[in-house]
C-alpha cells in the first residue's frame, strides 16, 4: 500500500487539478452543449429538442445585432490596437529618453478593470459635461460629440475605450519581439545601404510574423469575450444597439430566463473562440516540439 | 578636383541628413508624447474630477484644475454619508474583494505549482496531453460554463457568497498558474532532481528543498497575474453574487448605475479610483513582473 502510494504520488498530487478542470471546464461545457439542444426555459429540462434553440437564435434580431457589433468591434479593435502598438514599439525602439516612463504610461490601462475604464470613459464621453462641453467652452460652439447616446455611433465609443485599454499590450509584445532580433541583422542591412524605414518595413516587420499571430489571437479572444466594458459603458444601449454576444448570453440566461437559448448562444461563442485558438495551440505545440 | 567635389557633396549629404535626423527626432518625440497624453488623459480626468465639487464640475471643463484639493467625494465613496437605506459605499465590498482574492490566489498558485512540478519533473506517459488538457481551460469563454456553475454553487449552498467566488476563481485560475509554473520548471535542469532522487529525497522534499527556493520570480509573476485577474473580474462577481457578498467591481458598477436624483460624477470617479488603486499600485511597484505575466500568460488568455 505504502509502496503504491509512493509510486503514484505525483499522479495523486496532480489529480485535483485534472479533476477540477475535467469537471468544471469540460463537464460544464458538455452540459451547456446538451442544454442547448433542449427546450429549457427557467429550469433546465433534459429531453432533447433538436436544434430549435439555434434556429431561434439566428432568427433573433438582437442576436444578429450582437454578431454584427462583434464583427465591427473586432475589426476596428484589431486594426487600431495593432497599428498603434507597432508604431509605439518601433518609436520606442529608437533609443528614446525616458523610455521606461513612456512604457509605463502606455501599459498602465492593462492593470485596470474594464469596469473602472468604462466608468471613466462614460464620464469623459457624456455629452452634457464631458468632451463636448470642453470643446464648446474652448470656443467651438457647434461642436457635437454624442456618440455615447447615438444608436449609430455608440459601438465606436466601445472601440475607443477598448483600444485605449489594450493597445499598450500589443506595444509590449512587439517591443519584446523587436528587442529579440539580433543587432547583426540590422547592421548588415544598414551596411548594404538600407534606410531605417526599409529596415523595418522589409526586414524586421516580416520577422515579427509570430508576434502578429499572437496579438491577433489575443485580441480576437478579448473581443469575443468582451462583456464588462459594455456593461460599464453603455449596458448594450441606447436601445439594444451595442449588444454583443457575451452580453446577449447573460441577459438571456439571467434576466429573460431562457436557459436553452442562452446555452445555444454560449456555444456559438465557444465555437468562435475554438476556431481561433485550436490552430494557434496547434502551431505553438509544433513550434515547441521542433525546438 | 574630383576628390574635393566628392567630399563636398558628401558633406552636404551628411549635413542634410543631420537636419532630417533632428526633424525626425522631434517628430518621434511628438508622436510618443501625443500617445502618452491619450493614455494619461482618462486617469488625469478621473483624478481632477474626484477632487472637484459638483458646482465646479458644472462650471469648468474636463481638464480644469480643481480650485482646492477637496477629498470629500473620496470619503463619500469609501464610507458613505452616514444615512441608512440607499447609501451605497465601497468599504464593505472592498473587504469582500480582499477576502475573495487572498485565498483564491493562494490556492490556485499552490495547485499550479504542484501540477507544474509534476508535469516537468515527474514526467509520465501522456503528460503532454494532460498539459494540453489543462491549457485549453485558459481559453474557454466563460459564458459556456456560467449556467452549470450557477446551479452547482446553488446545490453546494454557496451561491451569493465569498466562498463561492473563491472556489470559482481558484478553479478557473488553475490553467494559468499551471502554465506559468510548468514553463518555468521546464528550464530547471532535471539533473538536479535526479541527483536528489538518488540521494533518497522524496517527492515533497525535492519540491520544498530544491524547486521552491528558486521559484521566487515565478511565484511573484503568478501571484500578480492572479491578483489582477481576480480583483478585476466582473463576470463571475456579477453573475454569482449580489447584494452584500458582491466584490468591489460589482459594487462600483452598481454605484455608478444607481439612478439617484443627482448624478455625482466626483463620487463616481473617486469610487473608480478606489476600485483601481490596488492593481495600479502592484503595476507601478512590480511592473516588470506584471509585464512578464502579461506576455506569457495573456498570450494564452
Amino acid at each position: 500500500m505504502f509502496r503504491w502510494l509512493e509510486k503514484n504520488l505525483p499522479k495523486i498530487v496532480m489529480a485535483p487539478a485534472v479533476g477540477l478542470i475535467g469537471w468544471f471546464v469540460y463537464g460544464f461545457v458538455l452540459w451547456t452543449l446538451y442544454i442547448s439542444f433542449t427546450n429549457s426555459k427557467i429550469l433546465p429540462k433534459y429531453e432533447l429538442w433538436g436544434v430549435g434553440q439555434y434556429t431561434k437564435l439566428w432568427a433573433s434580431r438582437k442576436w444578429l445585432i450582437a454578431v454584427d457589433n462583434l464583427l465591427i468591434f473586432t475589426a476596428l479593435f484589431l486594426i487600431f490596437c495593432i497599428v498603434i502598438g507597432i508604431i509605439l514599439a518601433i518609436f520606442l525602439d529608437q533609443k528614446i529618453r525616458a523610455e521606461g516612463l513612456l512604457r509605463t504610461i502606455y501599459l498602465y490601462p492593462m492593470a485596470l478593470s474594464f469596469i473602472v475604464t468604462g466608468t471613466a470613459w462614460k464620464w469623459i464621453l457624456n455629452p452634457t459635461l464631458g468632451i463636448q462641453k470642453m470643446f464648446i467652452d474652448w470656443g467651438f460652439e457647434n461642436f457635437t460629440f454624442d456618440w455615447l447616446v447615438n444608436r449609430e455611433m455608440a459601438i465606436y465609443t466601445i472601440v475607443i475605450a477598448g483600444v485605449w485599454q489594450s493597445a499598450g499590450f500589443v506595444m509590449a509584445l512587439f517591443l519584446a519581439g523587436l528587442r529579440s532580433v539580433e543587432d547583426e541583422i540590422v547592421k548588415a542591412a544598414k551596411i548594404d545601404g538600407a534606410g531605417l524605414f526599409t529596415v523595418y518595413w522589409k526586414i524586421l516587420l516580416p520577422m515579427m510574423r509570430p508576434v502578429f499571430f499572437t496579438s491577433f489571437v489575443i485580441l480576437v479572444h478579448i473581443s469575443i469575450k468582451s462583456y464588462d466594458l459594455i456593461v460599464a459603458l453603455t449596458q448594450g444601449g441606447p436601445g439594444i444597439s451595442t449588444t454583443m454576444p457575451a452580453l446577449y448570453m447573460t441577459q438571456t440566461a439571467f434576466h429573460k430566463s431562457q436557459v436553452g437559448l442562452s446555452a445555444a448562444s454560449a456555444m456559438m461563442m465557444f465555437m468562435a473562440v475554438a476556431a481561433v485558438i485550436i490552430p494557434y495551440l496547434y502551431s505553438e505545440l509544433r513550434r515547441e516540439n521542433a525546438r | 578636383m574630383q576628390d574635393s567635389l566628392q567630399t563636398s557633396s558628401y558633406k552636404q549629404l551628411e549635413q542634410k541628413s543631420k537636419y532630417t535626423n533632428i526633424f525626425l527626432r522631434w517628430f518621434l518625440y511628438f508622436i510618443l508624447i501625443l500617445f502618452a497624453s491619450y493614455f494619461i488623459f482618462p486617469l488625469y480626468v478621473m483624478i481632477v474630477t474626484s477632487l472637484k465639487t459638483m458646482e465646479e464640475i458644472r462650471q469648468g471643463t474636463l481638464l480644469t484644475w480643481p480650485s482646492a484639493l477637496n477629498f470629500e467625494s473620496w470619503g463619500v465613496a469609501w464610507g458613505g454619508r452616514g444615512y441608512g437605506a440607499g447609501d451605497t459605499f465601497l468599504r464593505p465590498y472592498f473587504w469582500n474583494s480582499i477576502k475573495m482574492v487572498v485565498p483564491a490566489v493562494f490556492f490556485s498558485t499552490f495547485i499550479g505549482a504542484m501540477t507544474g512540478y509534476v508535469l516537468t519533473k515527474w514526467r509520465f506517459k501522456g503528460d503532454q496531453w494532460v498539459f494540453l488538457f489543462l491549457l485549453f481551460g485558459c481559453f474557454i469563454p466563460f459564458q459556456a460554463i456560467l449556467l452549470p456553475m450557477a446551479r452547482t454553487l446553488g446545490v453546494l449552498g454557496i451561491s451569493n457568497s465569498v466562498i463561492g467566488l473563491v472556489l470559482v476563481h481558484t478553479v478557473y485560475g488553475i490553467p494559468f498558474t499551471t502554465l506559468f509554473f510548468r514553463n518555468y520548471y521546464v528550464s530547471v535542469p532535471t539533473e538536479l532532481v535526479k541527483a536528489a532522487r538518488i540521494d533518497g529525497a522524496g517527492f515533497f522534499k525535492i519540491f520544498f528543498k530544491i524547486l521552491l527556493p528558486i521559484s521566487a520570480p515565478i511565484i511573484v509573476v503568478t501571484v500578480i497575474w492572479q491578483f489582477t485577474q481576480i480583483w478585476n473580474d466582473f463576470l463571475f462577481g456579477s453573475t454569482f453574487s449580489f447584494g452584500e457578498a458582491a466584490p468591489i467591481q460589482v459594487a462600483l458598477n452598481n454605484m455608478v448605475l444607481s439612478s439617484t436624483s443627482v448624478k455625482e460624477y466626483n463620487v463616481d470617479m473617486a469610487s473608480a479610483i478606489i476600485a483601481g488603486i490596488p492593481t495600479l499600485i502592484v503595476y507601478v511597484l512590480a511592473g516588470k513582473y506584471f509585464i512578464r505575466g502579461l506576455t506569457s500568460g495573456a498570450v494564452k488568455g
